[in-house]
Order: C-alpha cells, then structure tokens, then sequence
C-alpha cells in the first residue's frame, strides 16, 4: 500500500479504524482532537459507533460498557482529560476487559499546556487508577510506528484482556509524517467470547460483568489471577529498538519523542567518533527490565533521557543497581530538548569523571538552574 | 356429578425474576420494583435480549436476581455504559436501574446527556430520598427539614440547598421521549407504575428514545419507620414535593397502543 502523508493524530485514528474499530467514545482536548474530529466523520460513514461524550468520564464508562460486548472500542485524550478517565481505567482492569486508550501527553500538572510532554509515565505505568493492577503501555517515536502501535494494541488488549495504553505525545500527534497504513480488516459481528455481555438470545446462562469483589478471598484471587497475567506479558510482549548499542561505551535510554531526539543527539556523536548507542524502550510497561540490566553490565555509564522529572529514571535505577554510573537530562513542561542539548550531555559524559554515588535527578537539577534562570 | 373446574393462574413467579431470596430490608419497595421490571420483560417476551445495567447503591446486586445478562457500573456512569452498550448492541435492550444518589447526585451529568442525545435505553430511577446503602446519609431528594445521618438536625435548605426533581427536569430536554414519576406506596400505584415500566420499555423496543420511570419508593430502615409507617410518610410527604403524573410523553409515545 503507498505510503502517504498524514498527521500523527489522524494515522492513529485511521489505523483503528482499519484495526477494526467498532465504537469510539472522546472528549476534545488539545493536542488530541484530530483523532476525535477524524473519527467524528469516518465512524458514521462506515456505519459504526461514534460519541462524543459530555466528559472524559462520561467518555471511559461508554467505553467500560462498550468494551463489556467484545466489541473493539478505543477512547482518546490528553493528560488532563486521561486524569479524568482514571475511575474508568481502574474498573476495567478489575473487569479483565479489552480497552485501547491513546494519551496524546501535554504539559502538566493541572491545566499545564498544550505542548509535548512525557509527564504522564507513572500514571499509566505505575497506576494512575485505584487498587491493584497493571496494564500495557506502548510508546510511538513516529507517526509510523503510531500506526503501527495502534494494530498491537488491540491485539495485546484482547490476547490478554487488559488495558493497553499507547502514550504518545503532542509532537508525535501533531506532526505530519509519511506513513504506511494497515490494510482494512473486516469489522467483526457479535462477540463470541465467553465473557462479552451480548444478552443470552436463549442460547445460554445468563452472565454479569463487574469490578465487584465483596468476598476478600475472590479479590485477593482476582488481584492475583491480575499479577500472574502480566507475568506472563513480562514474559512476552516486552518490545524495544537498540541503536549503535554493539560496541558502545555509554548508552542512552529514552523513549517516545525523547528517545527520538536522543537519536539525533547518538548519530552526531558517533560521527564525531564517541562510542554512544541508544535503547528505545517501545513497551515501557513491561519494561525492558532484562535490556537494561545487561546494558549496565557492560557500559560505562548510562544517560537516561525524558520530558518529565525522572519518572522512568527511577525504573532504570531501581534495574541498575548500581552496576554503572547513571545520569539524567530533562526538559519538561511542554519544552522539548534539542538534540544539541543532548549532545552536549553526551560530551560531558564521555569526558567523565562519572559516579555510582552521584544522585542523577539532583545533579541534574543542578546544571538546570544555569539553563533555567 | 363432576363440577366445572376452571382455573386461572392469578400468581406466578417472573420467568425472568430468579427464584432467590434478596438482601434488602424488609418493607423495601426495591423487591416490588424488580418484579414489575421483570412481568414487564416477561410480558414482552425480553428476556433473551435483555441487558441490564446495575449502578451503585443497594440495587447494586440487581444482577443477582434477574435471569438476564448484566454490567454493574462505577457509581452514576449506569447511563454512559448503557450507551457504551446500546451503541455497540443496537438491537438488544439495554436498561439501568438507578437509585437517587447515583443518578441525582454522582450521576446527574451522565443522565442529563443520555437524555439529551435521546440515547435509546431505559431507566428505572428509584427515589427513596435518601442514600439507603451507606446508611441513609441526605441525597438531592432529601425533602427540606428530613432528618438523615448527614442532616441530623433536618434538611437545611439555607446551607444544603433544594431537592431536586429530576423528572420535571429532564422532561425539558428536546431529546427524552418518555419521562413520567410513579410511586410504589399502594396496589393501585403500583399497577400504574408497571404500566409505566411497560411503556418505558416499548419506547426503546420502537427506537423512540430516551425512556425514564421515576419511582418514589420507601427506605423503612433508615427511615426509621416500620414499613406500614413508611407507606404512610411517602404518601403524605414525597408525593405532594415528587407530584405523580406524566412529565414527557412525545407524541410518537402517546401513539403507541399497547
């Protein structure tokens, strides 16, 4: 199929719509909304469901009940509005039902802005929602592999009955790219699945679908029954893109458009003759936990790399273990690093001297006030 | 000489209504309202196309007493998930079953917009006045002046406001076709609120839209009365704040013959 140019919000839209998207529930919020607009048209025209809800919450529970049919249902938003959805993320994954949600991150907290921004990571990977769950989290670097991501996630979302998120960015969403979309595939009739709500059509015992566990013993078994699953999507589903990492002395991690950039930054100073490589993680949930443990066996330091504080750093520290020094460079709030920047960064660590003792985020707060003020 | 027999079933358990005890209090009009729901889809012959949709409060474990398929929904989403539902399923019928606090209080935005999108579901609203399953603490149909757990002293409309009522509001919107208040405080209202329910029913079975039945019900428990006193206080306090009657009927409804 030709490849063609389209803006990242719409690839996605699209893509799920080729996935075989029976229903989409959103909420304009700025930098999502094209995927809602896109949708706003190409859903009706093929006959099938589009809502434009009155909330984000409003929005998530027409997806839960949605979801609870089998059907392939998908919701869109961006940090504000995914907060809002996070009543809804936790009731589903007490439901064990496939949901796909995109967070197109800007700027936070509270109203924040409308730029870039990666600050959502420990919402989507370590919780966001009550109680006790887990759930896939993918992470575009291009409106490509956005597309690409949007496919996955629905079949990871049904092969395990768990949410998937893909956590894209403004910049991923906005920005217009070639890309090559799926073929269309053929929208699927009722759920046959032994747990969709479809009404029994006298066919069948009657069935219920909830998040409730009165009996502690069940929800302990049921909190269980949750873990043991992203056992196995540990075991599985963990996906990530090495660059110039064979022979390199120090490697990058990022992900997402700070993995991108951060690409840049690895390209330019390998030209200059620096042994750098990069590891892109594309499932930050679950982490490439193995990949990064080996990495910090045989480099000399590792930069981690992000548009937030430091969020996933602390899942690279807590893998590290102090097997090789680690150091971190952000910008955040809607501000996207330049690759200049991460250059410069990469410079100052091939020059060293680099510690294990030294605290990543502290130091780096440290050189920020000289960039910041 | 052998007499003429002739019988005539004048009492028979719902098909769709399972046969097991519930856990509401005794005196609660909860148990009166299932079975009408359920004559009704029986009456109808639903019951193999029934979802129903349970919401938070004490007939959040309506699923354990209906014959038919259900989601139980965070508290007050009962409408957006029935939507979520209906969209997905357009040819089944998709119910809620709500109590005050969720769909008055929680879950006012999403009943507002169910109804204004005339999305094509039903909805059983019970109004007790008060919220029954944390223990009887003041809702938005708390009367002014009723006592509750969290209006010791009586409803307080200088501080907490008015009740509200939710029928006469809901019937403004362009989008709700069939939005009527019934009480369960005798056998003639009773009859008149599964006449409602029948044509709530038939409103969505027609495609004709957002479909609501208000019923004022009894809470003896928390209201501290027996149930006999509390038949009485509903009749003589929430019919004349909650009138009875039919708040919207659109005329494709009131076309229809049933």
């Amino acid at each position: 199929m030709a490849r063609q140019l389209m803006k990242g919000n719409e690839a996605v839209a699209e893509a799920a719509v080729r996935a075989g998207l029976h229903a989409y529930f959103g909420y304009p919020i700025t930098p999502q909304t094209e995927l809602l607009e896109y949708l706003s048209r190409r859903m009706p025209e093929l006959g099938r469901a589009f809502v434009q809800a009155e909330s984000e919450v409003a929005a998530i529970n027409m997806v839960y009940g949605a979801a609870c049919t089998g059907s392939r249902v998908m919701t869109s938003s961006s940090s504000p509005g995914f907060s809002l959805m996070m009543e809804g993320v936790s009731y589903m994954a007490a439901t064990e039902i496939p949901v796909v949600m995109i967070n197109v991150m800007r700027g936070g907290p509270g109203l924040g802005n409308i730029s870039p921004s990666q600050a959502d990571y420990n919402q989507s990977v370590h919780g966001g929602g009550h109680g006790d769950y887990r759930q896939i989290v993918l992470t575009p670097g291009s409106v490509q592999e956005s597309v690409d991501l949007t496919v996955l996630a629905f079949d990871l979302a049904e092969k395990y009955r768990i949410n998937t998120v893909i956590l894209s960015d403004g910049s991923i969403g906005q920005m217009m790219e070639p890309c090559e979309l799926p073929e269309m595939q053929p929208l699927r009739g009722v759920s046959t699945e032994p747990w969709a709500i479809t009404a029994t059509m006298g066919q069948r015992e009657h069935r219920m679908l909830s998040s409730i566990y009165l009996k502690v013993s069940d929800e302990e078994k049921t909190n269980i029954r949750i873990l043991n699953r992203w056992r196995q999507i540990e075991a599985n589903e963990v996906r990530f893109k090495e660059y110039y990492l064979d022979d390199a002395d120090f490697a990058i991690i990022g992900f997402g458009s700070a993995g991108r950039v951060a690409l840049t930054a690895v390209r330019q100073a390998r030209a200059e003759g620096i042994k750098v490589g990069l590891l892109r993680p594309i499932t930050v949930a679950p982490f490439p936990v193995q990949q990064v443990a080996e990495l910090s066996k045989r480099v000399q330091g590792i930069l981690v790399t992000e548009m937030n504080g430091g969020q996933m750093l602390d899942d690279v520290l807590r893998i590290v273990k102090g097997n090789c020094p680690v150091e971190f460079f952000a910008r955040l709030g809607g501000v996207v690093p330049f690759p200049d920047e991460i250059l410069s960064e990469i410079h100052r660590i091939a020059k060293g001297p680099l510690s294990v003792d030294v605290d990543p985020r502290s130091a780096w707060l440290d050189r920020m006030a000289a960039i910041v003020n | 000489m052998d007499l003429p027999i002739q019988e005539q079933v004048v009492y028979e358990h719902p098909v769709a209504l399972l046969d097991v005890s519930t856990h509401y209090c005794p005196g609660c009009t909860h148990g009166v309202a299932h079975r009408l729901v359920a004559e009704v889809i029986d009456e109808m012959n639903l019951q193999s196309k029934t979802i129903g949709v349970a919401s938070v409060g004490c007939s959040g474990f309506i699923y354990n007493y209906f014959d038919v398929d259900f989601v139980v929904a965070a508290h007050g989403r009962a409408p957006a998930m029935a939507t979520g539902i209906k969209r997905c399923l357009p040819d089944r019928f998709v119910f809620t079953y709500q109590g005050d606090g969720d769909l008055a209080s929680i879950g006012m935005a999403e009943i507002v917009h169910a109804a204004t999108r005339g999305e094509n579901i039903s909805v059983i609203f019970m109004n007790n006045a008060n919220y029954g399953m944390t223990g009887g603490q003041m809702a938005p149909t708390t009367l002014p002046g009723q006592k509750t757990t969290s209006s010791q002293t009586g409803r307080d409309v200088e501080q907490q406001g008015f009740p509200i009522r939710v029928s006469e509001m809901l019937a403004k919107l362009d989008g709700a076709s069939y939005v009527v208040r019934r009480s369960l405080h005798d056998p003639k209202n009773i009859r008149q609120a599964k006449k409602a329910i029948r044509i709530a029913f038939e409103t969505q079975l027609r495609g004709l839209g957002f479909s609501m039945v208000e019923l004022l019900s009894v809470c003896p428990t928390n209201w501290n009365l027996t149930p006999v006193d509390s038949m009485k206080w509903l009749e003589d306090h929430m019919v004349p704040y909650y009138p009875l009657g039919d708040y919207k009927v659109h005329p494709a409804v009131a076309e229809m013959r049933i």
